[in-house]
């Protein structure tokens, strides 16, 4: 099993050395440069020409990739071509918004999906059951900017109870924290609660029609223990394919959320970084949004190896 | 010579509008509000003379147009944050008051002894952040920032600048190429702010304004707090300014709607009438001069042909989209930069008005049966420029064109399609000079001359126009520079577009903009907070 779970990690390393490489070469590939992307409406070739050489755009590519590999290796992601500052205090903080964002969310979402995903697939068929799926198939069908809109209208704009952006700063007492970003969470709650929770059910009732999980009810043993003792283990692979995968979405996917509650995270300045063609901030939040899906799909793979006994003792 | 000095009550700018003329016109397009209620919207005042009720507060302004690549060097300044910013922490050499005309800033009188020289008289009561008291010296370090090597945009504004030299510690002395009435209006240029001699810390400021940076972080938001005594008069009365930088117009409505901020920049016309019904909150509307342009490229097929520009300057109908795209919040064009109220627009110009004949007149004369073009647009190029098309698009079928809408990505928009696509959309912001407006876009050395216009004949009558001192004579060439960018030039400019702004009726002293908008970008200094 080590050596299995050693493959993953090693194979989660290279799938991330591929991407800095695509990422750095991809966008280079980007049409127009910094240097016009700056000047906007008031580009001249000859201002065109002094940004590129002060930036050492003039110097090849790979050249440019090897340092930049190096200097991330050592957490140096360089400087911010439209800002002067160093990109990692840029970026340090924003990540860490939005991992504060996401852990909110996930600590709400993943364990209610799963439970409520749980209680689904023992009561099959009921009219709980039947809400559920309703609920979440409702859910899953509407955009989050969509559901961000309409509980800004509901709690903030109507009712006043939360305010509806969700700027932080030092200043705030972790109480106004909680009221700041609980629109945000609550959006991205319902944004991934479904996927997560339709995937928990559908994988268990698979499980309970195989032949092992018949036997355990002619035993005599009740639905909760069946589902709980016996299915539950052998329906965690996928389970935690789609958590890990949700997670991820949780950490790189929610720019539109951020925008819609002006919630200073990462998404933004990778948007931002990107209409500026500023680069290094690109290929900083680029890799760091790789690193973590990479990571978390890595970590779920082995989580599955690990609480699967079949995976766990390979024939 | 001609003695051109704010006190004598000369006029130097020509940006303004007249006031009367311009409420009442407003008036009739809020016509969902009362008059009288749509009056006080307006101005942004129930009492016209009231006064400060004391200083105090902290201003919060939710505002579109910050990144998180922001930097407070004047010489990057490109968008409304930053700039509002600076003119928060610095101070302006000249500032453009609400009717348009060039006031006194830290260059507090002016007079031009020849055409090509001006003599400027620096303000000596003013003392920067750092206690260190203002002088010649600063002003030319901050003017030099923009001159010679440099990144900065309003390089291209100074360029007619010869020397900038000290006379003594309160007189400079700036030397031109060629003749300009207007040079103090030139001036005022938002990216010509004051800092002290050989300054380089950009990450913090020290200027002269009224307030002092506290907190800044760029895309997200920015404090400064009240910097002790200000020298400037009646200015400065909230304790604090806070930038919340929200660039999705609708979560700027809400956060507005639920109290998190006091105003809020660039609103939409439907967006407007609807805050208007509610009491709680004000519209301040600003014709500045800004303007939507379809640049046709006058050395490309076929457009080099002055029949078919103006067959389609005649296919497009400017009055329905003025009403349909900017839901009255703008004014029709007529294809030259000067809007109506500028006190050099030129009103014996015919209006060129949707005429689909006279379109297939101009057509036949060309020699072209069926037009068929393609004009390449975007949202980037101004918001609602895909509606513009749209609607051209059907106007021109009824004169024979066929206009063919090409939607570019707003992502690249000003490197991939700007200047290279033959019929693309742009927009303008309006300029506190005629000059200003001529230079960007019409005279042949522009380097943003997007429709590749080169009338030497025009950049004579330009010239002459600048350098003329007599009102009257100089209104006739401008009109003359009008008439010869709107008969001939490659610029199709459907409409004039106001900007809009919104806020809580709790912030008073709040006008109508002569320049770009919130009062020029110097809302945080003029207005006050009723308790």
């Amino acid at each position: 099993m080590t050596r299995l779970l050693a493959e993953r990690a090693a194979l989660g390393l290279l799938t991330l050395l591929a991407v800095s490489a695509l990422l750095f070469f991809g966008t280079n590939l980007l049409p127009g440069d910094v240097a016009s992307a700056l000047l906007g409406q008031e580009a001249t070739p000859e201002a065109l020409h002094n940004i590129r050489v002060a930036l050492g755009l003039d110097q090849p590519a790979w050249l440019r990739y090897l340092h930049w590999l190096g200097g991330a290796l050592h957490g140096d992601f360089g400087t911010s071509l439209t800002s002067a500052r160093s990109v990692g205090a840029q970026v340090l903080p924003r990540l860490g918004n939005t991992l504060v964002l996401a852990a909110l969310a996930a600590l709400v979402s993943v364990p209610l999906a799963v439970g409520l995903g749980l209680l689904s697939a023992m009561r099959e068929g009921g009219i709980l059951d039947r809400l559920i799926s309703m609920l979440s198939l409702v859910t899953i069908s509407v955009p989050e900017f969509f559901v961000g809109y309409v509980l800004t209208l509901v709690f903030a704009v109507q009712l006043g109870w939360l305010p509806s952006l969700a700027v932080m700063h030092g200043g705030m007492g972790f109480g106004e924290r909680l009221a700041a970003i609980a629109l945000p969470v609550a959006t991205l709650v319902i944004v991934v609660l479904a996927h997560m929770l339709r995937m928990t059910r559908s994988a268990l009732l698979s499980v309970m029609s195989a032949p092992y999980i018949e036997m355990a009810f002619l035993k005599g043993l009740p639905r909760s223990t069946v589902v709980l003792r016996h299915a539950l283990p052998n329906a965690a692979a996928p389970i935690i394919a789609v958590v890990a995968l949700n997670l991820g979405y949780l950490v790189v996917g929610v720019v539109v959320v951020e925008a819609v509650f002006v919630y200073p995270g990462a998404g933004q300045l990778m948007v931002d970084a990107v209409s500026k063609r500023d680069l290094p901030v690109v290929q900083a939040c680029g890799l760091v949004f790789a690193a973590t899906y990479v990571g978390l799909n890595t970590m779920a793979d082995m989580l599955a190896i690990i609480v699967n006994p079949r995976l766990r003792r390979p024939r | 010579m001609a003695l051109q000095s704010p006190k004598s009550g000369h006029v130097t700018s020509v940006g303004g509008l007249d006031r009367r003329r311009f409420l009442e016109g407003a008036v009739l397009v809020g016509g969902v509000a009362t008059a009288g209620g749509a009056l006080a919207a307006l101005t942004g005042c129930t009492v016209p003379d009231d006064t400060p009720a004391g200083p105090g507060g902290a201003l919060r302004l939710g505002m579109a147009g910050g990144s998180t690549s922001d930097v407070l060097d004047p010489r990057t300044f490109l968008d409304w944050v930053p700039i509002n910013i600076g003119y928060q922490l610095m101070n302006g050499l000249v500032e453009i008051d609400g009717e348009g005309t060039a006031r006194p800033e830290l260059l507090e009188d002016w007079e031009s002894p020849a055409v090509t020289e001006w003599i400027f008289k620096v303000r000596r009561d003013v003392l920067f952040h750092n206690g260190k008291s203002l002088d010649a010296d600063d002003v030319i370090y901050s003017i030099n920032l923009h001159r010679g090597d440099t990144r900065s945009p309003t390089k291209a504004v100074l360029e007619n600048v010869l020397e900038v030299r000290k006379l003594d510690a309160s007189r400079i002395k700036i030397t031109l190429a060629a003749g300009d009435a207007d040079l103090p209006a030139t001036l005022s240029d938002y990216r010509l702010l004051v800092v002290p001699d050989g300054f380089t810390d950009w990450a913090n400021p020290i200027g002269t304004g009224g307030y002092r940076l506290e907190n800044f972080e760029p895309g997200v938001r920015c404090i400064t707090r009240k910097a002790g005594q200000y020298w400037k008069p009646n200015a400065a009365h909230v304790e604090a300014i806070e930038i919340i930088v929200i660039n999705d117009p609708v979560a700027r409505v809400n956060a507005l709607i639920s109290g998190q901020v006091d105003v809020i920049n660039r609103i939409d016309g439907r967006t407007a009438n609807l805050m208007k019904r509610n009491a709680r909150f004000q519209v301040v509307r600003s014709q500045t001069g800004q303007y939507a342009v379809l640049a046709m490229n006058c050395e490309s097929d076929p457009y080099r042909n002055n029949d078919i520009r103006l067959a389609l300057k005649y296919a497009i109908d400017r009055a329905n989209i003025v009403k349909t795209v900017l839901n009255g919040y703008g004014t029709v064009g007529n294809d030259q930069p000067i809007p109506p109220g500028n006190r050099y627009f030129d009103a014996s110009l015919a209006p060129h008005a949707y005429d689909p004949d006279r379109a297939r007149f101009y057509l036949k004369k060309a020699g072209v049966e069926r037009l068929s073009v393609t004009l390449q647009a975007s949202e980037a190029a101004f918001s609602g420029a895909l509606d513009v098309g749209v609607l051209f698009q059907a106007a021109a079928a009824r004169a024979g064109i066929a206009l063919e809408v090409r939607r570019e990505p707003a992502d690249g928009y000003w490197t991939n399609v700007y200047q290279k696509a033959p019929f693309c959309a742009s927009y303008s912001d309006g300029r506190t000079t005629v000059e200003g407006a001529l230079s960007k876009a019409y005279r042949s050395t522009s380097s943003t001359n997007d429709t590749n216009w080169r009338r030497p004949a025009f950049d004579q009558l330009a010239n002459q126009a600048r350098a003329e001192t007599d009102p009257a004579r100089r209104r006739e060439l401008y009109g003359a520079c009008q008439q010869m960018i709107a008969e001939d030039g490659g610029a199709l400019i459907p409409m004039f577009m106001d900007h809009i702004e919104a806020g809580s009726q709790r912030v008073k002293g709040w006008r109508p903009s002569a320049i770009f908008d919130m009062m020029g970008q110097r809302l945080g200094e003029k207005v006050w907070l009723q308790s």
